[in-house]
């Protein structure tokens, strides 16, 4: 029983850490093909504008209601101890340190990484992964390394885009419709705002930008090893990849904050 | 003086999940040559073409390219030996998001140095003589099976690949698409002079476009011989086979 125990909880290991291997492979053969000439420009650009530009409206959707959320919950909660006055402060530092990266990361992957996941998973189970190794096309040149630089530079360009909408959403509750003045409101913001601060979230989602790519790619890639072949394979894969990808943003959330603080 | 077959194989053997599909494969393939290998579904052959695009590896046994094992190669010489491959997939293989035009040209596009209106011209003529013309900017979701093939076809032979491999590239279509195809493929073998290796079940079309046939059954070549050999022979698995009886 116990030997059992041990051999299954043993197997269990192995396995983790050849998935945690290959992962790391597979991430280092996509950065290192972004630098191999000849530089893929047209690719990078249409995947920036899949990742980054189809992803505005949301950003902007899910902003500007964070934002206003904030400012509610923060005035109500500000009033009690008199201190309504530092609400632009709150709402600005929770989205550019915290909110701002975090749901910016977790929207683009629910609308962009469940879609990379899909089609690259689809490819493998077509036979078109295949198809491009026999024209001595390197897949993981072609499927990811676009991708990868692609996020990289559409996530801090939305995580910005959502920090200003939500701080537009906290102004909207807070000082149209709660009353609070709004030269105290922004006042406050750019008092409190250091540089510090604003680095801090663009390197957040530079690093979400990174894990989210690669988790969701890696799953459509190797949809064949974990999730199977056929349709039921690639919803899995992409649901897999979903759920991993908003875990480690919460993960690396933490672990960056822990050094910047 | 013995030719050297360009592709040989010698008791290859390849397991998936400890279920063995070839179990010593013995089979050789010479320089502009069409052979066939017939046998039933699920009995490897379109593993045993795998091996020869190194899509797939021989657990053991060798695989030896003009004489040499192809796992000793050089880098340079196992690339420059891929390089004259073309794989037609079962299913195509096509990319959905790229229109038709795009698809002929990846492989163009992304390995040679062409400059972009010889890759034009390039991709239009093989459409042409494909029969494919006027569809450049359509996708592969808004064509039909025949077409698609075609395309396939296309792509496979827009490299001018010394060796091409075709696997089952007639499923699915019907009896008069099947024959456009197959004498496609002899037609295009006998223009660019590329050895032709064919995985498939039309049996007894697949005999006019064959030079040598080879069954593939139960993980091993139980017949490899010429089509004169093969209507002639009287052995029982051949003739079931051709019959369609279970063998």
């Amino acid at each position: 029983m116990l030997i059992k125990f041990i051999e299954k909880f043993g197997k269990k290991i192995l396995t983790m850490a050849e998935s945690l291997g290959r992962i790391i492979l597979f991430f280092l053969n996509g950065v290192m093909h972004i630098f191999t000439l000849p530089i893929q420009f047209a690719k990078i650009i249409d995947q920036t504008w899949f990742i980054g530009s189809k992803s505005i409206f949301v950003i902007i959707l899910t902003g500007l209601f964070t934002g206003m959320v904030l400012g509610l919950q923060g005035y109500y909660s500000l009033v009690k101890v008199g201190s309504e006055a530092a609400l632009g402060a709150a709402v600005a530092l929770t989205l550019i340190c915290e909110l701002g990266p975090v749901f910016t990361a977790i929207m683009v992957t629910a609308r962009a990484g469940s879609s990379m996941t899909a089609e690259i998973g689809v490819m493998r189970i077509s036979e078109q992964i295949d198809a491009l190794k026999t024209m001595h096309i390197n897949p993981v040149r072609f499927l990811f390394s676009p991708r990868i630089i692609a996020a990289v530079i559409s996530f801090p360009l939305l995580t910005a885009l959502f920090d200003v909408v939500g701080i537009i959403g906290g102004f909207i509750s807070g000082s149209i419709m709660l009353g609070i003045n709004r030269h105290v409101y922004m006042d406050t913001i750019i008092q409190s705002i250091k540089v510090h601060d604003i680095n801090g979230g663009f390197y957040k989602s530079f690093a979400f930008a990174v894990v989210t790519t690669t988790i969701c790619c890696y799953r459509g890639y190797y949809t064949h090893l974990y999730s199977g072949f056929g349709a039921r394979g690639v919803s899995l894969s992409t649901t897999n990849a979903v759920v991993q990808s908003c875990i480690a943003v919460f993960v690396f959330d933490y672990i960056i904050t822990f050094f910047l603080v | 003086m013995m030719t050297i077959p360009l592709v040989q194989f010698i008791d290859v053997n390849k397991s998936f999940g400890g279920s063995p599909v070839l179990k010593g494969v013995n089979l050789s393939i010479y320089q502009g040559e069409i052979i066939v290998v017939i046998g039933k579904s699920g009995t490897g052959k379109s593993v045993l073409l795998k091996h020869i695009t190194g899509l797939v590896h021989q657990d053991s046994g060798q695989i030896l390219i003009e004489g040499r094992p192809l796992n000793h190669l050089s880098a340079p010489d196992r690339k420059s030996f891929y390089k004259k491959l073309s794989y037609m997939f079962q299913d195509n293989a096509l990319f959905d998001f790229m229109n038709i035009y795009d698809n002929i040209a990846l492989p163009l596009v992304e390995n040679s140095k062409f400059p972009k209106d010889q890759v034009k011209e390039k991709v239009l003529e093989r459409m042409e003589q494909l029969g494919l013309s006027g569809i450049e900017e359509k996708f592969p979701a808004q064509l039909s099976g025949g077409m698609r093939k075609r395309v396939a076809l296309a792509r496979a032979l827009v490299i001018d690949p010394k060796i091409v491999l075709f696997d089952e590239p007639t499923t699915g279509l019907d009896p008069i698409r099947k024959k456009k195809i197959h004498s496609m493929i002899q037609e295009y073998q006998k223009k660019f002079e590329f050895t032709a290796i064919i995985v498939s079940h039309d049996i007894p079309e697949i005999f006019n476009v064959a030079q040598r046939i080879a069954l593939l059954d139960d993980g091993i070549i139980k017949f490899e011989g010429s089509k004169k050999d093969i209507l002639d022979s009287h052995g029982k698995i051949i003739n079931d086979f051709i019959q369609g009886k279970d063998i």
